[in-house]
């Protein structure tokens, strides 16, 4: 049994709360100036400019990347062979300490009396048992700017691939310009409420634009990022044909009598960092 | 559209206001007050007493919450934050005469509609961009409700703030929507 200490957790998570919320990951820069390069609105051009100077600005790590530093969330991966203690609360201080250490807004609040946790606590984390010893921390940073208009939906068999294609075009459309697109759009197909929403989420953390491995996935895909761009929505909402810059989807097997969707959208700044410990 | 730069500087009067079209981009110098969720709700409370803790006649109120300053700096990441949760407070501010707004983001035709009446304008800052619009501000203090952190609201100098008109005084707005 390999063990991995609760300070090691707590220091590494607090790492990378700092570092999703100051470096856009390459791959979400590389998007933005190829969606520069392809941009024929003149509006949309400046706004993308922007949005990679804003990029520049916060790599050196004075100010993050946007002031909504998000509510985390944690995806652990852990090894079946390694010993942890106090794995929820050194997650939890790891928080803690990033963003008093990062200089990061502290925006968790108790749900209906809004008072503020004031250390942007707690975190939300989902954990996966694997095989081996080794443990993968990936901190997920998400703004509510984008999180505001996502939606899960339970249609119905008989709407079928169409209705899935119906109902992320609506929600797109209904979100505008709230979600500071260029967006990313994370589809979830299948399996129950929650499941489905789960899937939306993981589907935002696979490396920006690579597409699924199954064809069929891959081809709904490239259907919806094309009409999505289709929309016109354009950078910060103001018209231009980048709307989305990648539209990824998971799927899971669901129930004869349903068909579960969840979209969660991101704004341009995808914020995700990972370690492998 | 049309394509003009204004340089502004507050405070905004309704013949300044009067000037702009959807589409301007517009720089603007002087003194603003930002007011997000939190403290909108209580600004309502307080204008039922008559003790608003801000002026708000051609003042431009600027809908964001920054992140912690650090030492030697004026402010943190302060960008726009989505403005359609403060339109059920925001009709009451524009018959007391507030003039401007930035923020991002569509208004819903109520506030659109109001804005007409009030002769208002709403600019919409770069959404995503605390950071590069953080260059902008070069002076911030918190001036009340300093127990809603992030909420607060704070009277911020800026120099050259780069927005551009989304809705202007005649009710149009320049968001893409069907």
């Amino acid at each position: 049994m390999r063990r991995i200490g609760p300070e090691r957790i707590r220091d590494v998570v607090a790492q990378l709360c700092i570092e999703a919320n100051y470096q856009l990951p390459k791959e979400v820069i590389q998007a933005l100036r190829k969606a520069r390069r392809r941009e024929n609105s003149s509006l949309g051009r400046e706004v993308l400019d922007q949005l990679i100077e804003n990029a520049r600005i916060a790599e050196e790590g004075v100010y993050p990347l946007c002031q909504d530093t998000g509510m985390v969330e944690v995806f652990l991966e852990i090894g079946e062979r390694i010993r942890i203690e106090d794995l929820e609360e050194a997650v939890q201080e790891g928080v803690r300490k990033g963003y008093r250490k990062g200089y990061l807004r502290k925006s968790i609040v108790s749900p209906l009396n809004r008072k503020n946790t004031k250390n942007n606590t707690p975190a939300i984390i989902h954990t996966k048992i694997v095989k081996g010893e080794r443990l993968k921390i990936i901190v997920f940073i998400k703004g509510f700017g984008s999180e505001n208009v996502s939606a899960t939906g339970m249609l119905l068999p008989s709407q079928g691939r169409e209705g899935v294609v119906e109902f992320v075009l609506e929600k797109v459309r209904e979100a505008g310009a709230d979600p500071c697109p260029p967006i990313v759009v994370g589809v979830g197909i299948g399996g129950t409420l929650e499941k489905s929403s789960l899937l939306a989420k993981e589907a935002l953390l696979r490396p920006l634009g690579r597409h699924h491995a199954k064809k069929e996935i891959r081809s709904l895909e490239k259907e919806l990022l094309k009409k999505i761009n289709g929309l016109g929505i354009g950078p910060s909402g103001l018209g231009g044909k980048i709307t989305s810059l990648a539209v990824h989807i998971e799927t899971f097997p669901t129930h004869i009598a349903g068909l579960p969707v969840a979209v969660n959208i991101n704004c341009h700044a995808l914020r995700y960092a990972r370690k492998i410990i | 559209m049309r394509k003009t730069s204004y340089k502004l500087k507050t405070p905004l009067t309704i013949e300044k206001v009067k000037k702009l079209r959807v589409g301007d981009r517009v720089r603007i110098s002087g003194t603003i007050y930002t007011a997000r969720d939190a403290s909108h709700k209580r600004l309502m409370a307080a204008l039922k007493k008559k003790s608003l803790p801000i002026p708000i006649r051609d003042q431009i109120l600027y809908y964001t919450g920054p992140t912690p300053v650090r030492p030697g700096k004026v402010i943190g990441s302060a960008g726009p934050t989505t403005s359609f949760r403060m339109d059920p407070y925001t009709i009451p501010l524009l018959k007391k005469g507030l003039r401007g707004m930035i923020g991002k983001g569509e208004r819903s035709q109520k506030v659109r509609e109001a804005m007409k009446r009030h002769q208002a304008i709403y600019f919409a800052a770069p959404g995503g961009c605390g950071a590069l619009l953080s260059r902008y501000i070069k002076e911030a203090k918190v001036i009340a409700y300093p127990d809603l952190g992030p909420e607060a609201i704070y009277r911020l100098e800026i120099e050259d703030f780069p927005v551009i008109v989304a809705i202007d005084s005649e009710g149009k707005s320049l968001f893409r929507r069907e």
